[in-house]
Formats: C-alpha cells, sequence, structure tokens
C-alpha cells in the first residue's frame, strides 16, 4: 500500500521518534507512507471571530498536494492522506469536512488560493491507527517477533484522536483502538479512567502549573490502575506527560515517573526492527532500564 | 335530488358585514340564480328571529335547499343545521356563504372588491348547495367492552373505572403481577406517601371487580378490526403453577435451587426459580420462570423439587401456551415506560463502578432499608446525578423525563430522615418543580440540608482503592469547579418509551412522536385519544409523567371510551368516500393510497369501509375513472363550486382559488379576517376536508375555467387530523405543476403551505405572495386554457399508470 503521509513539523523536530518508529513499522507491514512535498502548517491556529474561514487555507493547501500527487502517478488513485500527529489529523480532517459539506466555503478558499490547482474535496484524512485497524489487528500481531509480554500499558488517548465526534477515530466516550493495538502487540492492558482527560495542551507555554497538575493526575492514575508506562500518539501530549515528569516530581515528591511510549515506538520493538527505528533516547523519561528489567532490550544495549 | 328549491338567507350581521358589503345587491344578484326560490336579508340571522323565518320559510315555501350568507360555518353550521332538522329537512341541504370572516372583515378597506366577492362566494355556496344530497349520519352498533394493555397504575385506574361504570374489561398484562413501576417505588412525591400502601388495595380492587378479566403473565398478539368490533388474540403463557391449587405457602420456593437476580429488586436480591414476584403481587401465585428453571431449560426428569415439595400438588410442568380470543369494542393501551438504560451512558460507569446505581435500585434501596432489610450500606456521601438520559441529544433523547427532579428530591429527603448526618448533593440541569405542591417540596428539601448544584459531571472515575466515586464539576452558577468524592453515586435515569409498546404500536397502526412515545390525536384538546378511532392512550406510554397525571390521564381515557360506548350505536358526521359502482373497474389503484385500509376489492369492485374512512378524500385523486367520490365535498360539488367562483371574472381580472382545509387553514383564515388583517380580494377560499382532496384533475379544471393560481393550505402535518395529507397534497401540487410547465404555463401558480392555525401572518403572505405573481405574470391565452381542459385524465394517468390499472 502507497500513501500519501503529511508529517507536520514537530515530527521533524522534537518527534523525530514517532516519525522515524511509525515509517519503520509501517514497511514492516507493507504500507509506504510517502511524504507529500512542499507540505506547510497543518493550520492548528485559532481562528478569528470575524474570520473563521482563514485559518483553513493550510490544510486546504495540503490537500491539493494530495490531489497532485495522483495526478503525476506518484500514487495510485489513493486520496487518503495519512497523519501521524493527533493534532495534525484532527485539524486537517475537520478543514477536510469542513470545505466538503460547504461548497461556498470551498469556493471562497479555491479563489484565495489563486496559485494553486483547485481543491476538489475529495481527500480523506486519516490517522495511522485506522490503518492499522482497516488491515486487522490479527494481522498485526502476526508481524510480532518480540511479544512484549507483561508490559503493563494504559493507553491513553487524549482529546484529539477522539473529538469532536464526526472527526474522532473511535468512541469518544470509551475508546478502546489504543488497547486492541497493544493486546495485538502482546502487552498487558491496564484501563486508565484519565485515557481521554486532556493533557492541557498549549497552556504548557502560558500557564505550566496547570500542565503539571493534570499531568500528575492522568500519570498517577495510571500507576495507580497499575501501569508500568503510558503511551500517545501526539507529540503535544507526549511532552506535557513526559518532559513535564522533571517538575512533577518536583510538586509532588512521592510522584514516580513514567516512560511514556509513542504508539508507533511499541510497534517497531514488537516488530523486532532494533533500537535505532525505536529511538528510545528521544524520550524524556528513558524507558529503556524498564524495557531491559522485562527483557524486551537486549542488557547493556 | 339535483334540481331544488333554494332558499338564500343575506345577514348583515349588525353592520359587520353590511358596512363594507352592499348586502341588497347580493340579495339581488342571488335572486337572479336559477333554482334560487326565495331570498331575504336580515339584521341578525343567527337570531331567534332569524332562526324561526328559516324553519317557517321551509314549511311555508317548501324549500329544499338552504343558503345561509353570514358568518364563518364554524360558528353557525351546527345551528343552522338544527333549524333545518326541526323544520322537517336532512340537516346536510345546508350550505353558508362566509361573507363576514372571509369577504367583509378582511378586505374592509375595498368595499367594492368584498361585494363582488361576496357574490361570489354566495354563487359559490349555491352552485354547491344544487348538488347537496341529503345524508344520513354513519350508524354502528356499539357494545360495551373494552381491552386494556398494561396493567400499571394507568391500566389499573383506567379498568377499575370502566368496570364500576359496568363496562366490561378485559386487562391484559406481560408480568405475572399487576402493579407496574410504581409497586417498586418507595414513596411519592410531594406528599411522601407510601407507593406500595397507595397501590396495592387498588391492585386487590382488580380481580375483585365482577366486569373485569384478568389476564397476567400474557401478550396481546393481534388485534384486528375497528371501533365496535376489535378481534383480539392474547397468548396466555403457561405459568406451571395451577393458580386454583396454589395457595402460595412458598414451599416450593425454599425447595428450588436456582437463584436468580429479582427483577423487583431491580438485581440486587436475588429470587428463585419459582416465585412469588412480590409480597403484594396480584394475582399473589407462585411462577415457574421458564427461561431459569432446570427442568424447563434441560428437559426431562431433571430436578423437580418443587413438585415433591408442594403440598398441594399445584405444579405443573405439562401447562401449555394458551391462546385466548375475544371481541372488544374499545381499545387502551397503557404500556407505560421503561427507564433509561444507564449501562449505555458509558461515562458514569454505571454497571462498571459498584458505587453507581440508578434511582430506581435506590428506591428499592430505600424501601427495603425501611423494612429492616438492607440491600447494602449507602455511605455518608451521597450524589445524584439529574437528566441521565433526558435531554441528552448525546443519547438521542431532547426531551425532559418531567419526574426525576421530583424523585431525587423525595429521595434525597428520604435519605436525609433515615440518617440526617448524611450529605447528601443533587447535581442538575435545571431543577423542574412544576406541579402542585412541588416548588414547597423543593424549598423544603434545600431547608433540611440537601445540596442542589446546577452542573453536570462529564465523567466519573473510581477510587481504585476506595472504590469511592470521583466526581469533578463545574458549578455552573458559581463558575467554580470543584471535586468531590462519594460513597454512592444515584444516576436519576429519565424515562424511556417501553420495548413492549412497539409491537402494540405496529398491530394497532398508531403513529409516534419524534420522542419515541405514542402520538395523541391532538396534544391540547383530545391527548388521550389516537388517529384511530376507538383507541386510546393512557399514562407514559403518551410521554413521561407523574403519578397523579398518569391517573388522570388514565381516567380521562376510560371516559373517552364511555363516550363512545355508552350508546346503543354510534354516530358520526357522513363525512367518508364513496364508490360510483358503474365507473369502478376494480384495478385496485386506490386501495394502498388509503393510510387507514379502508378500501379493499370486494368482487372486483372497490369497496370502501364506512367505520374506518375518516373522509380525507386522499385516495380520490388515484382513481382514473373518477369513480372514487367524497360525501359532502363530491367531485361535481367541487367542479360546481370553481365555476360559480370564477363566473364573475372579467378580463384582465386576476383571480385565485384558496382551498384551505377545514381542520387549520380554513380556520386560519377566518382568524385572519377576525384581526382585520387584509389580503388580496382577488382570492376565494373552497372548503375542503383536507389538502390532499384537492385533486390534479379538479385543479386543471380550474386553471381551465379561469383561475390565474390555485393555493392549497393544509394542516401541518403533525397536528393534522390526516397526518398522510400534506403528502398527498405535495404530490399533486408538484403532478399539476408539471403538466402547466408543459403546456407552457408557469408552474409557480399552483402553491401549498402547511400551516398552524396561529400563522396570521404567513396566511396573508401566502395568499399575496401568489396573487401579487398572477397579476404580474403574462396571462394565460385562452387557448392554452382551453388545451388544459381537454383529456385531462390522459394527462394524468400516463402509459406507466395505466399499465399498472391493467395489472
Amino acid at each position: 500500500m502507497k500513501i500519501p503521509y503529511y508529517p507536520g513539523c514537530s515530527l521533524k523536530t522534537t518527534a523525530r521518534n514517532l516519525e522515524v518508529s511509525a515509517l519503520a513499522s509501517a514497511s514492516t507491514l507493507g504500507i509506504e507512507m510517502v511524504e507529500i512535498p512542499r507540505w506547510n502548517c497543518c493550520g492548528t491556529v485559532f481562528s478569528l471571530t470575524s474570520d473563521d474561514l482563514m485559518h483553513h487555507v493550510a490544510p486546504v493547501r495540503n490537500l491539493v498536494r494530495v490531489q497532485e500527487m495522483n495526478r503525476q502517478g506518484i500514487v495510485d488513485n489513493e486520496y487518503r492522506l495519512l497523519t501521524l500527529c493527533s493534532m495534525c489529523f484532527n485539524t486537517m480532517k475537520g478543514s477536510a469536512l469542513r470545505v466538503a459539506d460547504n461548497p461556498d466555503d470551498l469556493d471562497k478558499i479555491n479563489n484565495f488560493m489563486d496559485r494553486e490547482e483547485d481543491y476538489e474535496g475529495n481527500v480523506e484524512v486519516v490517522h495511522l491507527m485506522e490503518i492499522l485497524r482497516e488491515m486487522g489487528f490479527d494481522k498485526i500481531g502476526e508481524a510480532v517477533t518480540n511479544p512484549l509480554g507483561d508490559l503493563k500499558i494504559a493507553p491513553y488517548y487524549g482529546c484529539m484522536l477522539l473529538r469532536p465526534k464526526e472527526i474522532g477515530i473511535d468512541d469518544p466516550e470509551d475508546p478502546t483502538i489504543g488497547a486492541d493495538l497493544f493486546r495485538a502487540l502482546g502487552a498487558e492492558i491496564v484501563d486508565n479512567p484519565y485515557k481521554k482527560v486532556c493533557c492541557g495542551a498549549y497552556h504548557t507555554v502560558a500557564d505550566k502549573n496547570l500542565v503539571i497538575d493534570l499531568a500528575y493526575s492522568i500519570l498517577s492514575q495510571a500507576d495507580k490502575a497499575g501501569a508500568e508506562a503510558i503511551t500517545t500518539s501526539c507529540p503535544l501530549c507526549a511532552f506535557n506527560l513526559d518532559a513535564r515528569q522533571k517538575e512533577i516530581a518536583e510538586k509532588y515528591p512521592e510522584f514516580k515517573t513514567m516512560p511514556v511510549f509513542y504508539f508507533t515506538q511499541l510497534m517497531a520493538l514488537a516488530f523486532g526492527l532494533g533500537e535505532d527505528k525505536c529511538m528510545f533516547e528521544g524520550n524524556y523519561v528513558d524507558p529503556r532500564p524498564l524495557l531491559r528489567a522485562k527483557a524486551l532490550l537486549k542488557e547493556g544495549s | 335530488m339535483k334540481t331544488g328549491k333554494i332558499g338564500v338567507y343575506v345577514c348583515h350581521c349588525g353592520g359587520n358585514i353590511s358596512e363594507v358589503v352592499d348586502v341588497k345587491a347580493v340579495a339581488a344578484f342571488a335572486e337572479k340564480q336559477t333554482d334560487v326560490v326565495l331570498v331575504r336579508t336580515n339584521e341578525h340571522m343567527c337570531s331567534e328571529l332569524g332562526q324561526k323565518q328559516v324553519a317557517d320559510d321551509i314549511k311555508e315555501h317548501k324549500l329544499d335547499k338552504v343558503v345561509i350568507a353570514a358568518c364563518s360555518p364554524q360558528f353557525h353550521e351546527k345551528t343552522f343545521r338544527s333549524v333545518l332538522a326541526k323544520a322537517g329537512l336532512n340537516p346536510y341541504v345546508l350550505e353558508m356563504a362566509n361573507l363576514r370572516e372571509q369577504c367583509s372583515w378582511p378586505h374592509f378597506d375595498f368595499p367594492e372588491f368584498a361585494t363582488r366577492k361576496a357574490k361570489d362566494l354566495t354563487d359559490t355556496a349555491i352552485a354547491k348547495a344544487r348538488l347537496d344530497e341529503p345524508l344520513e349520519k354513519k350508524t354502528m352498533p356499539i357494545g360495551k367492552r373494552v381491552l386494556v394493555i398494561g396493567a400499571g397504575i394507568a391500566g389499573i385506574q383506567a379498568s377499575l373505572g370502566l368496570g364500576d361504570a359496568g363496562f366490561k374489561v378485559h386487562l391484559v398484562e406481560r408480568e405475572p403481577s399487576i402493579g407496574g413501576k410504581m409497586a417498586q417505588l418507595s414513596r411519592t412525591f410531594p406528599t411522601e406517601d407510601c407507593s406500595a400502601c397507595i397501590l396495592s388495595p387498588k391492585m386487590a380492587d382488580v380481580p375483585a371487580n365482577p366486569n373485569i378479566t384478568l389476564l397476567t403473565n400474557a401478550e396481546v398478539e393481534n388485534i384486528d378490526g375497528y371501533l365496535g368490533n376489535f378481534e383480539v388474540s392474547v397468548l396466555k403463557k403457561p405459568r406451571y403453577v395451577d393458580m386454583n391449587k396454589c395457595v402460595t405457602c412458598r414451599s416450593c420456593e425454599a425447595s428450588c435451587p436456582v437463584k436468580v437476580p429479582s427483577e423487583f429488586d431491580e438485581g440486587m436480591t436475588m429470587r428463585k426459580a419459582i416465585y412469588v414476584p412480590f409480597d403484594f403481587a396480584v394475582p399473589y401465585k407462585h411462577i415457574i420462570d421458564e427461561s431459569q428453571c432446570l427442568r424447563l431449560t434441560k428437559g426431562g426428569k431433571v430436578c423437580g423439587l418443587c413438585v415433591k415439595a408442594c403440598p398441594h400438588d399445584a405444579i405443573d410442568f405439562d401447562q401449555k401456551p394458551e391462546r385466548v380470543k375475544f371481541t372488544v369494542d374499545t381499545v387502551i393501551v397503557a404500556t407505560g415506560y421503561d427507564t433509561f438504560d444507564a449501562a449505555t451512558k458509558k461515562v458514569y460507569g454505571y454497571g462498571k463502578f459498584e458505587n453507581v446505581v440508578t434511582a430506581l435500585q435506590m428506591e428499592r434501596m430505600v424501601v427495603r432499608g425501611a423494612e429492616g432489610n438492607p440491600i447494602r450500606k449507602m455511605g455518608q456521601k451521597i450524589a445524584f446525578i439529574q437528566c441521565v438520559g433526558s435531554r441528552d441529544e448525546q443519547v438521542g433523547n431532547e426531551y425532559c423525563s418531567r419526574i426525576c427532579c421530583m424523585y431525587a428530591t423525595k429521595l434525597s429527603q428520604l435519605l436525609k430522615r433515615s440518617d440526617p448526618s448524611r450529605d447528601v448533593y443533587v447535581f442538575y440541569t435545571d431543577l423542574r418543580a412544576f406541579g402542585k405542591g412541588f416548588e414547597e417540596y423543593y424549598k423544603r428539601a434545600q431547608n433540611t440540608g440537601v445540596k442542589f448544584l446546577r452542573g453536570k459531571p462529564a465523567e466519573l472515575f473510581e477510587n481504585p482503592d476506595t472504590k469511592k466515586i470521583i466526581m469533578k464539576i463545574e458549578d455552573t452558577l458559581s463558575r467554580e469547579i470543584l471535586e468531590f468524592e462519594f460513597d454512592l453515586v444515584v444516576l436519576s435515569t429519565g424515562l424511556v418509551p417501553n420495548k413492549g409498546t412497539e409491537p402494540i404500536a405496529q398491530i394497532l397502526k398508531l403513529s409516534k412522536s419524534p420522542d419515541g412515545f405514542l402520538q395523541e390525536a391532538h396534544p391540547k384538546f383530545k391527548p388521550e385519544d389516537t388517529l384511530i378511532e376507538g383507541v386510546f392512550l393512557a399514562g407514559t406510554v403518551q410521554g413521561p409523567k407523574d403519578i397523579p397525571d398518569t391517573v388522570g390521564q388514565a381516567s380521562a381515557a376510560a371516559l373517552r371510551a364511555v363516550r363512545l360506548m355508552n350508546q346503543e350505536a354510534y354516530t358520526i358526521d357522513p363525512l367518508a368516500a364513496f364508490v360510483h359502482e358503474e365507473a369502478c373497474d376494480g384495478c385496485g389503484l386506490c386501495v394502498s393510497p388509503c393510510p387507514l385500509n379502508a378500501i379493499s376489492l370486494v368482487s372486483k369492485l372497490a369497496k370502501v369501509n364506512q367505520t374506518l374512512c375518516t373522509g380525507c378524500g386522499s385516495c380520490i385523486a388515484s382513481c382514473p375513472r373518477n369513480a372514487l367520490d367524497l360525501q359532502c365535498y363530491s367531485n361535481d360539488q367541487l367542479a360546481a363550486q370553481v365555476k360559480a367562483a370564477l363566473a364573475s371574472k372579467k378580463k384582465n381580472e386576476t383571480r385565485i382559488l384558496v382551498f384551505a382545509d377545514d381542520m387549520t387553514a380554513y380556520r386560519l383564515a377566518d382568524n385572519v379576517g377576525t384581526a382585520k388583517m387584509t389580503y388580496s380580494a382577488d382570492s376565494l377560499i373552497i372548503r375542503v376536508p383536507s389538502g390532499s382532496r384537492v385533486t390534479p384533475k379538479l385543479m386543471l379544471q380550474a386553471f381551465a375555467a379561469g383561475a390565474d393560481g390555485i393555493f392549497i393550505g393544509d394542516s401541518e402535518q403533525k397536528s393534522s387530523p390526516y397526518p398522510h395529507s400534506a403528502a398527498v397534497m405535495k404530490e399533486n401540487v408538484s403532478t399539476v405543476a408539471n403538466i402547466l410547465s408543459e403546456s407552457g404555463i408557469e408552474p409557480d401558480r399552483v402553491r401549498f403551505f402547511e400551516f398552524v392555525t396561529v400563522m396570521l401572518g404567513g396566511f396573508v403572505k401566502q395568499i399575496d405572495g401568489l396573487a401579487d405573481y398572477c397579476k404580474k405574470a403574462k396571462p394565460i391565452p385562452a387557448q392554452t386554457r382551453k388545451a388544459l381542459g381537454k383529456d385531462i385524465n390522459n394527462r394524468l394517468f400516463a402509459e406507466d399508470r395505466k399499465e399498472s390499472i391493467q395489472v
């Protein structure tokens, strides 16, 4: 399967570990993710009261690239655009739906983008998790060479994969897609009641304290439930839950740090793709001691 | 009876008409019309004097038709019909020309036009009167037998009322005992009477009433027929216990090894596979749960301990389902409600967290606690979450369940009273204390220290160590974010339609309102009736209600049934479809358009069941041979009215015909006139029973005869006495629009609207809009009109339809 792929800014900087592990894991499963040319910001900016349309221009430009790739034969009749970052997924799917449902808005945007070809409204923005579900988690299980054994995982979803309902990839109140995936990888699933609670998102810039409290409750609840690690698909969640643990520990002395994995890192690990593809060194809380203790990584590596 | 001696009476209405309309000119005009033998004017036709004049004239001048040109028929049609009847004339040979509400009042500023229109209206009424036939009211024999489906408090109340009044009641209950949900409740709000104590005497009265036949553990399988003749088939499931032998000594229960969660205690206690539903069950006899009993599920000689234990030899595993058939005259549906399934609202963790319960479970806990038999510990800190499954579009329930605010208030009171140190919170969306004594009760609850906070938690969490429930919530009045830990959280679940209602609704062809509850015939004046004659609704089957409202509606439903049954025969207006048999070729095209299944083919002829037909007229357009017709609004009459209405039209004048349904559009036009709102005097209103009565043929005839525009006003679908009418009307209008367009005439000349009677401005806008449009459009050439009038049938029934006629 050859599919257009949109990385977004984080995946080229702070979330390299997400991109590298995703590309490798996908390729193991026969999915070739072809990065779209000349991509720009996904458009995750606030709308203006006076203009609710302007911020859809950037995402629509990215969607135009998918049309181009099909025309140029880079992909073969594949109008789905694959994303990894939850925020990119949410923003671009939102825009794709908005213009597909409102032809007048699409006209306006097409008229505004006078140097682009017209967007025809037929690109579907998807998240890698959806592609995996479509393949069937049983089939993904077949690719596992290094089952995750008794690693106790609490899948964390955040909001961008689930809400609003029209965009979300699973039941917004009771998602299971992450648990289904990690179960296929051989992990033990722990249900964290805080799996959908907001990580604090951009407040991490203006009100660090708020994020620290939220991240603390998410992580400590996972710990109480018996989890050894939690997972995410969102670079911003990862930053808030992973990078902020130092500050959490300062504020809450009894806090125990907990590794935060990208879902793709666990796939790469379970598929036996090697540490260069897992890129655990990119995580803030080093997960390697835990993985060694579970014999999922070789000693001394 | 097609020719006649018509008497015409033109009323001044004390100036209401005569100050605008030249009454003398109208009278002079009427005198010139064929068949008119007598014309009089009167200051007040409706006065005793006026009435006497008509009666005297009928006798003296041998009048056989009467036209009253006065006010709207909605005021005095009945009056003059009885005048005719008293004078020995058939009451249905009366016509009224609406000179006040639909002429002098809306056109008060253009007296000349008003006088011209008054003549047209009178002419139209005379044209109809000429073709009036004496009609008899429909009479049907009716007995005194009722089927009541469902024996909750609604069904019990209705049955006892009817039984006491001497009517024979068949009361059918699906469960092994009567009593319904009310039997499970602790106390009732706001008076805090013990629910079981006030209900159980009523339950005991049911089998004691000689007029009530009670069938429990039984389901209605089928109902055929109509008012006065409903044939009912009930499946009585086996009880496996001989009710005549069983003395409810409970020996069998002690012997039974199978434990099952008790329905009565909402699954919180266990009962046996052979059991008595509850302590005040009626009938107070054992029953074997066939889905749980070892012998009934595994077969053969398994178990059988109860057989040995029973000292009276009452256990009978050979009982088979039994079909009971009987005939009744009316039906009352009282199938009640179910509580919303709290588990579907996943965020509250019902079924997952042990300390989240439903309000009905709380009722049982309170009852058992008061009996000294507590089911479980309730804790010190208790929260109620309101609107679980109500006012929640996420679960598809937009409506308010009406009772939850008050039952939560009541439960909070009972909890507080049994232990005043308890901390009780109620988290509400809006607190609705709408009933008698409710607001006072709510205030009292606040004073006892129950904390009412406005806010709805998004999600509940369980503390994994203590199993207490963590709730984060915004108090939307103080805008504070609060966090609590509760020992117990109670979900105030709303009411949803009972699953058992669905098959009954299908059998009886009852319609549902958007909330899924059954639809009443009229939300204000017929809240107990359905659109099916002789079928009534009682209680929560029609929508969420508290006990007093349920009981009130049940008594009212009984009265509505009595109203029909308390006479030897049942009479209704002769408004009904009929078949000109000589024209019918038995093609059967009219069978499916009737939503009431009133038309059938009997030996290759269409036959209309006069009892079922309610006279909407929507079948008539389906007949390619003009064989179908409607009494009171016949094809010939409407054609004659159309012709008369257009007779005075001069060159360069515009005329639009407004067909207005009797229920809404006609009354709306009256209301517009009463409000002295004006609209184009080029319009003339013709009364029809429904928008669907206006056939494409009639519309084309009207255009051929000189109409410039046609407007059909019908009742808004959801409040219409004929809910299907609007759809038929739309189809007819689009048929005509297509034909107009093919003939080079603007299709926009034919329009329709679904009204409610308060849309005064909307009516004016619609009529003026069409009148303006027609005035500005190029006149329809006489040639084109002529062509329209030819082979109307060929245009209407195109090749494909002709084929289906042959089939």
